[in-house]
């Protein structure tokens, strides 16, 4: 049994079944919102900054005498994606132990931010980076080359963490 | 034999055993820190302060009950440890009651006042007693706000041992065992108070063949292993029950596997064989066979030079050259490293085809036994393959002769299985004679560049099967690294990366290698040449062997599992299975 109700000719008023009269009515609204503010923002010419709170691409912190990361492996056993692979080696520094290898799939990786979380040594943190093009899928496997960023980029993020971890 | 209650517990001890030792045979745990079955009493950790009362006596001798008639106990005022307070007869003893938690709490407070919370660098994080303990029997939280003492650190004992004095917490688990199980007297306490420390006497080293094993009872990081620091995080690697194949003795061993790769091995608790311990050797030196140079597919030799072949053509063409020969010019070389179950399936080949020529190579070697574990037999099995029949007849040729048969032309063709002639010089050189030599081996050696076949033979990491030990114990063990044979085997180990690997990480991209349990590539060429076997698993060559040879019977591997080994022809009468001690280790494992 086929009950047709609420149909479309059912619903429409004779001025909008004309059809003109509404096209009419559609494009005034889109001429009066030509002469009011902008809401968009000319990306990527024009670059957001996220502030300290934003949890963006995790990266390794380096300070002037090197990384802070000693290789305990917390972050990889945390993460929930198993994006971070760690291979810890022995220094002659006073923390004995440093990554020779610190890999984060970035194709795995969520950013929830566990690994910044569990870090003992607050050498793992959140960036501001959140535009992240590959071409590949080994491209997107970030080594310490790209992993490790000073810390005076980083100011933003250790604040907040200071403030709010 | 005393009766005595542990939280409300009543328990038949038996005479002049500690409370500690008769608290953990009945599954309760006392928390402690120095006390091992093995080693001497120390009582220096206090861990294991326990409550300890006895009924209270009436004037007249009666014991005195409360108004529910429970006897009324009086425990001592102070708390006793467990681990140097023997049993006696109506003793009360309270491990969880509030006095008891109190003085534990205390304990750990007082241990971790100069303990360096340096976990993330610490091998040891993830198998701590003292992380466990924090854990479990701690407060959670410190008082002191002092500076902690320093002490040295990386302090090397001997060759294989690292010592870090800040993270010692002073049990004396491993100068007791220096002096009395590795029989090197040479560790002592010096300096006292918080700034007791460890040291070697002077000019004296820790070099007993049995150093490593302080690394495993130490109850925190202090001792690690110089081979093995840093390689992994313990929770990050499979650890799969073994037997060591370093010798006679059959450790058993415990193999660290991440990636597929062995990275450790350790001792696996068995009060009839190696108790607790193992030696360096057995931990150093049996694993780089298996993960490097390893043979991944078959060879056959075209015009001088090997060409890779499939597994099943390589077999063909052992099979079909084979055939060539007569059956008293083949000789069949069976190995003491290899199972039981390999040996037998060889035996049984050289049967079908009726050659008599079978025998083994032995690795005796007076110099590598001492009175503890380590044997002169520095080949695994050398007792198992004798048993199933690798053992030439009068009239065969032995392995004496072999070298010299060759060179007069009797023996044409040879079969070897596992074995690499290395320390066979003699009968090595008279090898490339040959008309056919065929070899099933773990490694490329000089045995294989000169091999017309070359099958690749899965070592003991990989296969399951048994050995039996210099004390005619038979032992079962199971794989722990992976081949393409073994993808799925029931009850393999497996480390977290191993479960949610997917096929584009990094980390999986292990090798898988295409070896085969040497009965296996041995069945393949007997059922070309007429044999019909049908064994699927090295389950249905036990049975068989259990069926056909005598000092086996009513053996199965359940049953070796359940017993840890069973004595040959004494398959009915098991040694009576006791709980094995484990100080610590990885939770969950």
């Amino acid at each position: 049994m086929n009950i047709r109700k609420n149909s479309e000719a059912e619903r429409l008023s004779f001025w909008e079944k004309l059809y003109l009269p509404e096209i009419a009515k559609g494009m005034g609204i889109t001429f009066r919102q030509m002469f009011k503010p902008k809401f968009t923002r000319q990306y990527p010419e024009e670059v957001w900054i996220p502030t300290g709170s934003y949890r963006g691409r995790p990266v390794l912190v380096n300070e002037d005498d090197g990384e802070r990361c000693v290789a305990c492996g917390l972050c990889s056993r945390v993460c929930p994606a198993l994006a971070i692979e760690v291979q810890a080696a022995e220094t002659d520094r006073d923390k004995e132990r440093y990554p020779e290898k610190f890999e984060i799939n970035m194709l795995r990786c969520i950013y929830c931010g566990f690994c910044e979380e569990v870090c003992p040594e607050e050498a793992i943190v959140m960036s501001k980076d959140y535009d992240l093009v590959f071409t590949s899928q080994e491209e997107a496997i970030l080594g310490k080359d790209k992993l490790l960023v000073h810390i005076s980029k980083l100011q933003d993020r250790l604040e907040f963490l200071r403030q709010y971890k | 034999m005393p009766h005595i209650y542990i939280d409300d517990k009543l328990i038949e001890a038996q005479q002049n055993k500690t409370i500690i030792e008769v608290a953990f045979e009945n599954g309760i745990d006392i928390p402690h820190f120095c006390w091992h079955p093995e080693l001497t009493v120390a009582g220096n950790c206090r861990m294991c302060l326990v409550e300890v009362g006895m009924p209270k006596k009436l004037p007249n001798g009666a014991i005195s009950v409360d108004s529910s008639g429970k006897p009324e106990i009086s425990y001592f005022p102070k708390l006793q440890i467990a681990c140097a307070t023997t049993v006696a007869e109506g003793m009360y003893v309270r491990t969880k009651s509030e006095a008891a938690i109190n003085a534990q709490e205390a304990v750990m407070e007082f241990l971790l006042i100069n303990h360096p919370l340096d976990c993330p660098i610490c091998d040891e994080a993830g198998q701590c007693k003292l992380q466990e303990y924090a854990f479990n029997h701690s407060k959670g939280m410190s008082r002191f706000i002092e500076t902690k003492n320093h002490k040295p650190k990386r302090q090397s004992w001997g060759p294989n041992v690292l010592f870090d004095a800040e993270r010692c917490i002073s049990c004396s688990r491993c100068i007791r065992f220096a002096k009395e199980i590795a029989k090197q007297d040479v560790l002592t306490f010096v300096q006292r108070g918080d700034h007791v420390t460890i040291e070697l006497f002077e000019n004296k080293e820790f070099d007993s063949p049995y150093s490593m094993n302080v690394i495993e009872i130490c109850p925190v990081g202090a001792l690690t292993s110089k081979d093995f620091r840093f390689k992994s995080r313990v929770w990050d690697m499979s650890f799969n029950d073994s037997i060591c194949p370093g010798c006679a003795k059959g450790c058993n061993t415990k193999l660290g596997v991440r990636n597929n790769e062995i990275l450790r091995i350790e001792p696996r608790a068995n009060p009839y064989v190696n108790k607790f311990w193992m030696c360096d050797y057995g931990r150093l030196t049996q694993y780089e066979f298996v993960n490097n140079n390893r043979i991944t597919d078959p060879y056959i030799k075209v015009d001088g030079n090997h060409k890779k072949v499939g597994l099943d053509e390589a077999c063909s063409e052992a099979a079909n050259r084979l055939k060539q020969f007569n059956p008293h010019q083949i000789m069949f070389v069976g190995s003491a490293k290899a199972t039981n179950e390999d040996n037998y399936i060889l035996a049984k080949f050289a049967k079908h085809l009726n050659t008599k020529n079978l025998d083994c190579l032995k690795y005796i070697d007076e110099n590598f036994q001492d009175n503890f574990l380590r044997c002169a037999d520095k080949a695994p099995n050398t007792n198992g393959a004798l048993q199933v029949g690798i053992k030439p007849d009068l009239h065969s040729v032995r392995i004496e002769q072999l070298s010299e048969k060759i060179a007069t032309g009797d023996i044409k063709a040879i079969l070897v299985m596992e074995e690499t002639f290395e320390e066979y010089t003699e009968i090595f050189k008279n090898l490339s004679e040959l008309k056919l030599l065929v070899v099933l081996g773990y490694n490329h050696s000089n045995l294989t560049s000169i091999a017309d076949i070359i099958l690749p033979a899965s070592t003991y990491a990989e296969i399951e099967g048994t050995f039996v030990n210099t004390d005619l114990r038979v032992q079962h063990f199971t794989p722990a690294v992976v081949t393409s044979e073994n993808l799925r085997f029931m009850g393999m180990k497996m480390s977290r990366l191993d479960k949610f690997g997917a096929f584009n990480d990094r980390w999986t991209q292990h090798q898988v290698r295409n070896s085969r349990q040497s009965w296996k590539i041995i069945q393949k060429i007997a059922n070309r040449l007429n044999a019909n076997w049908s064994f699927r698993n090295s389950h249905d060559v036990f049975l068989e062997i259990t069926h056909n040879i005598a000092s086996f019977k009513g053996m199965n591997y359940e049953l070796l599992d359940e017993f840890q080994g069973l004595t040959l022809g004494k398959a009915e009468k098991p040694d009576p299975k006791v709980r094995n001690y484990e100080s610590h280790y990885m939770k969950p494992n």
